[in-house]
């Protein structure tokens, strides 16, 4: 299983704060990860696939190549506003 | 090197003891407060602060440890509030010391820079015009990428 988390106006955006996923081989790398979620309807296929967004595996920054893998726990979220 | 993530207020004293702690080995101890100020003309009430739990330490450490590889610092703290802030509260404190005072100010200028574009900590503006999320700044990302 993987987990999936969603911040601040993404999380919003998409009323979601989480889901999870099946693992499956066909899920290599984020890429596959967004084009799974964008099924889920327009408005995650819009914010998932924007320009803006970030991603992270296992809380260290990743793109849209980086590897997942069974058990992973990837976010999703805007850029940040901290400090 | 310690980072806390907390609802409650701080106290800058009580933060800067702890750095003059290291004494005598320390020449100089540099401070950084980052406060609410008022935002849409007067009309802003209030910030809320997010964060990505795990991550936030996880990022916040190793900016700590970019800073020690760059320059000669003995200690450093980070204390970064979360939840709803007023307007004047404090937001954020780091607090850098060393032998000499051109590396504290300079990790602790270079901490900020790299804590506003990387930490995840998202900020939602709690306004009488509505309540929205605000957008990264052009500015903080050309001030990260002034220290590459």
């Amino acid at each position: 299983m993987i987990k999936i988390l969603f911040f601040a106006s993404l999380r919003d955006q998409l009323a979601c704060e989480s889901a999870s996923l099946c693992y499956s081989q066909s899920l290599k790398n984020i890429q596959d990860v967004i084009a799974l979620l964008s099924e889920r309807g327009e408005i995650w296929h819009k914010q998932l696939n924007s320009a803006s967004v970030k991603v992270a595996v296992n809380q260290e920054m990743a793109d849209l190549h980086t590897a997942i893998k069974d058990n992973d726990e990837i976010a999703f979220f805007p850029p940040v506003t901290g400090g | 090197m310690s980072v806390s993530i907390q609802q409650d207020d701080f106290d800058c004293i009580d933060e800067y003891k702890l750095l003059l702690a290291d004494a005598p080995k320390i020449g100089a101890i540099v401070t950084f407060c980052g406060l609410v100020r008022e935002f849409d003309q007067g009309q802003g009430l209030a910030l809320e602060l997010e964060h990505y739990p795990q991550m936030t330490e996880k990022v916040l450490l190793g900016i700590i440890a970019e800073a020690k590889a760059r320059w000669p610092i003995l200690n450093v703290r980070i204390v970064h509030r979360i939840g709803r802030l007023s307007l004047s509260e404090q937001i954020v404190f780091v607090g850098v010391n060393s032998e000499h005072r051109q590396a504290a100010f300079k990790a602790c200028h270079f901490i900020m820079d790299l804590l506003k574009t990387k930490a995840p900590f998202w900020k939602k503006a709690i306004s009488q015009q509505g309540d929205y999320w605000l957008a990264a700044k052009a500015c903080d990302q050309r001030a990260k990428a002034a220290w590459e």
